[in-house]
């Protein structure tokens, strides 16, 4: 089978992807995987595609881990002053910042006051986390339609996710 | 109301007596939060910053703890107000470097301030006299939430508050007390009581915070981790150890009465002596002699109401304040002359300490257990 983007390299990547409620399959060679952030197979998160997920960029994070795509801070600019740039950088250098904070701090997560507006949000979050587990179980085990349903209610409840957010 | 009217009278914890008011002079938390969307203050640009600034700064002053209060820019604000709201624990020493892009926000008794890009978006304090940490807490969290109501903080349901510093994330709080410790200094045993203190993961520093001096014999004990533990349980683990503390000063004051009560009585009477009689003094011998005196207030050697003119005093004799009661520019020299004369007028009525009318050493003993 040729790869569906180059059309000519054998393909090497197959992925399974719902959309519109319909299965689609990809066939991609390791170039063009690659190109599209599909770097190590076995890491590659179905669900986060289905749902569109800039899986691109949460690659280009993970290797390089170098500058937050939000506002530009690097990791060297955190070694200079020890503070970061934004709220996002919590995430883009999460990976450096953990051992720091265990050193750190009593504990490694948070248990205290929670905003209430964002207590309504992480509950939707979380129900989203759990739907997205739900989704991979049922694509691995080539449940479709289920998976279709569930990646509906996950696009439902980002909506909502999304109204809060605006009209906070 | 503007910052000469907020300045005029000194901030209610100095002359409100507190809880253990003797040893603790206050008791202060302040929570540190951040907007979602907008970069940290340290590395927005200026347009970023002031945004930021233009969306908190009406939201501040809208609190019903803001109905009376002082607010501004801090590129409107002189270098020495800067320097006074420093002293008055209104402000940091980093905020008072802060020009276009920053705010400060003090009520009128100056029990909740809040300082708008420092290196948070949102540094709120509340503050109160002696002892009572968990008041304090509660004041500052209502701050808090009704501050939320408008603002979209920045947090993680992992991580919670999230914060420019990583040693602020999670809670982002400081909860922090001022106390006065002469007789553990007097004795030696401070450094033991500093160690064992930082052995439970507590900080101690100077009158002014991180970095700063022990002056005076204040030494301010607080939170250094804010990620996994509740407020609340932070909050009372900070007020046992604190008072932990207070019973070793007060024993500590005791033992010094009964094995060496001349050396007690000597350093309260010179310090009498030399500050109601001093033309020249700096700040730092001000105010190592005013916390031999406040002893002296609170083994009754002196009248007790004279505590809370001493603590003003210990404000009134910083360098900024000084240079504004001076109303005009002074010179280091000067200064210390004009801070000689503010504090003889001050103590004017105050009697010398009365050793020789003392009861027997066991009675004091008594008296102040």
């Amino acid at each position: 089978m040729l790869c569906y983007i180059c059309k000519q390299n054998e393909a090497t990547v197959h992925l399974a992807q719902i959309a519109e409620g319909k299965m689609q399959k990809l066939d991609l060679c390791e170039t063009c995987a690659k190109e599209k952030g599909v770097q190590d197979v076995t890491n590659v998160s179905l669900a986060s595609l289905l749902v569109g997920l800039g899986l691109a960029d949460e690659a280009k994070v993970e290797t390089t881990g170098a500058q937050c795509p939000v506002c530009g801070f690097t990791q060297s600019d955190f070694k200079k002053t020890g503070r970061l740039g934004c709220s996002a950088c919590w995430e883009t250098f999460e990976s450096a910042l953990n051992p720091l904070l265990k050193a750190m701090h009593k504990g490694e997560r948070h248990v205290g006051k929670i905003p209430s507006r964002a207590a309504h949000t992480i509950a939707l979050n979380d129900r989203i986390k759990d739907l997205s587990k739900d989704l991979e179980k049922a694509v691995r085990e080539e449940r479709y339609e289920e998976a279709a349903q569930i990646r509906d209610r996950m696009r439902e409840l980002e909506g909502r996710l999304k109204v809060s957010g605006s009209a906070a | 109301m503007k910052l000469a009217d907020l300045l005029k009278n000194p901030s209610e914890w100095v002359h409100v007596e507190g809880p253990n008011g003797k040893i603790v002079l206050s008791s202060r938390v302040r929570l540190a939060r951040n907007l979602k969307d907008f970069a940290f203050p340290g590395w927005a640009k200026k347009p970023e910053r002031q945004k930021a600034l233009e969306l908190i700064l009406p939201v501040v002053q809208a609190l019903p703890e803001m109905k009376e209060c002082f607010a501004d820019s801090m590129d409107n604000i002189a270098a020495t107000d800067k320097q006074v709201l420093v002293e008055r624990h209104l402000i940091s020493r980093e905020h008072a470097a802060k020009n276009v892009g920053s705010a400060v926000i003090v009520n009128q008794p100056e029990t909740v301030s809040v300082m708008i890009n420092e290196e948070d978006h949102l540094r709120m304090q509340a503050v109160k006299a002696g002892l009572q940490l968990k008041t304090v807490f509660k004041t500052i969290d209502r701050v808090d939430s009704e501050l939320e109501e408008q603002l979209d903080f920045a947090f993680s349901p992992r991580l919670g508050y999230l914060t420019a510093c990583p040693t602020n994330v999670g809670t982002g709080i400081r909860a922090s007390a001022m106390l006065h410790l002469p007789a553990l200094v007097l004795s030696d045993q401070i450094n033991q009581v500093v160690q064992a203190v930082n052995k439970l993961g507590l900080a101690v520093r100077g009158l002014y915070g991180e970095g700063t001096e022990a002056l005076g014999n204040y030494f301010q004990i607080s939170n250094q981790t804010t990620l996994g533990e509740k407020e609340l349980d932070l909050v009372d683990r900070l007020n046992k150890v604190v008072l932990q503390v207070i019973e070793h000063e007060e024993n500590g004051r005791l033992t010094l009465l009964e094995k060496k009560p001349q050396v007690v009585y000597d350093q309260i009477g010179r310090a009498y002596g030399i500050l109601t009689n001093a033309h020249t003094i700096t700040s730092k011998e001000a105010l190592n002699l005013l916390s031999m005196l406040r002893m002296g207030a609170d083994l009754e050697l002196m009248p007790t109401s004279a505590r809370t003119m001493i603590d003003e005093l210990v404000i009134m004799a910083q360098p900024a304040h000084v240079q504004k009661a001076a109303q005009r520019k002074l010179t280091a020299e000067e200064r210390d002359v004009f801070r000689a004369e503010l504090i003889r007028q001050r103590l004017v009525d105050l009697t010398k300490p009365k050793v020789t009318e003392r009861p027997p050493a066991e009675e004091s003993g008594t008296a102040l257990a």
